[in-house]
């Protein structure tokens, strides 16, 4: 019988912990599945943040180092700049990303640090219990919220991958999510782009994805996925934000 | 050659593979040497960090890959990288942090201090952790402990601090390097390369299993329990015949040399005791001097510091007064002068 549907090589046989309908599971199989297709296994290091996916590194069949909070891209630029044979991804988080570590994406993306960043973008600080994050929506209820975002007293929704896709050292960018098959597939398109583009010494490649986070969101699964659709993008619209890879596609 | 620059010609020759930095007075010649020196060795690199967070999170990227990595600042900028040297030293990650001190808190002031003596030696950032700490206090002392710095920080995989202060940094004297840079550059055997030929690996500290975490804690103290052991380094002079000796580190104790020369021509006895390793401090050889002189003086540039870990060693078997001068106050060896033979004469001692 032939196989059509297999768990990743890049992945390890651990049981997620991640809570049901949450999108960490989800793209850390996308991930796999591209280091498996790209056949990076064995030259890969991931750099897991603090939050629910600092447990990424039980999940991921490659060499993992945990980085302090928010500071992923200055520790892949120590690695891709020491070891330039590796390819480096981050996995970090909106709190880790557009809140603590700004200025270490910032400036790593400005410099054009050959590496490969996979930004979950779920509008919450997950793993501390949902508080307000800096992609948390206007309105947007959250335990430190519990009004509704104020935008002003609390400021708008940070768009990071426009902020990043103004600097010359970002080379791709695309904004996806995972709530809908077809997304999904879309999502996996974009992380193997991101993944070739460092492969091809480009610079700097992002992908921002659109996650449920279920349980801080108090929806169901399937609210969640609706909610994607029907809030986040307005505000996180999905696409291209910038390609100067001279590619049309991926493929 | 300026202290700084020789700091930075020793860690080339001790094989430094990278050097991430940051502007911050008064260690910037050392920045400077890196960028003309290091950045266009072959497989070598140098940044220039947006701060000094992100500079030490770069020497634990590159530590992580095997290399020898290195950052400086001076004081404010070390209280940035506490973070990361926590991490280093969780993660049993070698590195290299030099510390050109300057007057504190706060911003302070650019000249310079040893306000910085606590941080460096209580480990600095959060946990239960330590950091081998360096006290040089001449030239040619900065240009071979930052060789052993590097020797020292693979050895115990553990952040080794060089703490220096801004007079060491920017005086000008003669110096010689001992080695030649490697020909190939050195790879940690345990480095983080990724999954080839082995299976993947993991560096972490984070564990929601306390026994873990545990046994995490206790096996740094093992290890720190044999630096201790191994590594505590000093330097007495003219202790054989003292009644009083003056405990000093780094320039302070080149300043108290001057000064004991001077009492010593008056015929006072004074000895001096400086501890070259401030953590591990020589705590036996202070017990050794005790046996004998019964009075110390402590001399820092900053409000009394080093005092504790004197008092420690002593275990109440001596008696022990302090001079300090905080701020950026550099003292003259007349001074000190004057107040080592006060002192001397005060206690009655002959």
């Amino acid at each position: 019988m032939k196989k059509i549907y297999t768990r990743p090589k890049s992945l390890k046989t651990n049981p997620f912990h991640y809570c049901p309908g949450c999108g960490h599971s989800v793209v850390h199989r996308l991930v796999a599945e591209v280091i498996d297709e790209l056949n990076l296994q064995n030259k890969t290091i991931g750099i897991p943040p603090p939050g629910c996916s600092v447990f990424a590194y039980n999940y991921f069949d490659v060499d993992m180092a945990e980085s302090a909070h928010g500071r992923g891209a200055a520790v892949a630029t120590g690695i891709k700049r020491a070891f330039p044979e590796t390819i480096v991804f981050t996995y970090q988080g909106d709190g880790d990303l557009a809140g603590i570590g700004t200025a270490e994406t910032i400036h790593a993306a400005n410099r054009g640090e050959n590496i490969t960043t996979i930004f979950v973008n779920n509008a919450v600080y997950g793993m501390t219990g949902g508080q307000m994050a800096p992609t948390t929506l206007s309105g947007q209820k959250t335990t430190t919220t519990p009004y509704g975002r104020d935008v002003a007293l609390e400021g708008y929704p940070i768009k990071m991958s426009e902020i990043l896709a103004l600097l010359e050292g970002a080379v791709y960018i695309e904004r996806v999510a995972v709530n809908s098959p077809a997304n999904i597939r879309k999502a996996k398109k974009a992380i193997r782009k991101a993944f070739q583009v460092q492969i091809d010494h480009l610079g700097f490649s992002m992908v921002e994805i659109l996650s449920p986070c279920p349980t801080n969101w108090k929806m169901s699964p399937l609210e969640s996925w609706q909610w994607i659709d029907k809030e986040m993008t307005k505000e996180f619209p999905l696409g291209v934000v910038k390609d100067r890879t001279g590619r049309a596609d991926a493929d | 050659m300026n202290g700084n620059s020789a700091i930075g010609e020793a860690a080339i020759r001790a094989g430094c593979q990278c050097y991430f930095g940051y502007p911050i007075t008064p260690q910037n010649e050392l920045t400077e040497y890196m960028a003309a020196h290091l950045s266009r060795r072959k497989g070598c690199c140098f940044i220039q960090a947006e701060s000094e967070i992100s500079a030490i999170n770069m020497v634990y990227g590159a530590s992580l890959v095997g290399a020898r990595a290195m950052t400086s600042s001076s004081s404010p900028g070390i209280s940035l990288k506490q973070e990361g040297i926590s991490y280093l030293a969780a993660c049993e990650l070698p590195a290299v942090i030099v510390n050109m001190s300057r007057g504190g808190p706060g911003l302070g002031s650019i000249v310079a201090a040893q306000s910085d003596y606590f941080q460096a030696t209580r480990g600095g950032g959060h946990g239960d952790y330590r950091t081998i700490v360096l006290a040089p206090s001449s030239v040619q002392e900065l240009a071979d402990l930052t060789h052993k710095a590097f020797d020292l920080a693979d050895k115990y995989k553990i952040p080794v601090i060089l703490l220096g202060d801004g007079v060491l940094g920017q005086m000008m004297e003669p110096v010689e390097f001992k080695h030649e840079a490697p020909a190939e550059l050195p790879v940690r055997g345990d480095a983080l390369r990724g999954a080839n030929g082995r299976p993947s690996k993991i560096v972490k500290t984070f564990t929601s299993n306390p026994a873990e975490l545990e046994e995490i804690n206790w096996s740094l103290f093992r290890r720190y329990s044999l630096i201790k052991r191994q590594e505590t380094a000093c330097e007495t002079f003219l202790v054989e015949d003292a009644k009083l000796i003056v405990v000093a580190f780094g320039i302070a104790a080149r300043i108290a040399k001057g000064a004991i020369k001077t009492v010593r021509s008056t015929g006072l006895k004074v000895g001096l005791l400086r501890p070259i390793t401030l953590w591990p401090f020589p705590v036996e050889k202070v017990q050794e001097l005790t046996k004998k002189v019964k009075h110390y003086l402590v001399f820092e540039m900053n409000m009394g510091q080093m005092i504790e870990d004197v008092h420690l060693a002593l275990e109440g078997q001596g008696e022990v007064s302090f001079y300090g001068r905080p701020g950026g106050v550099i003292p003259t060896p007349s001074e000190v002068a004057l107040v080592i033979s006060r002192l001397y004469h005060q206690k009655g001692l002959k």
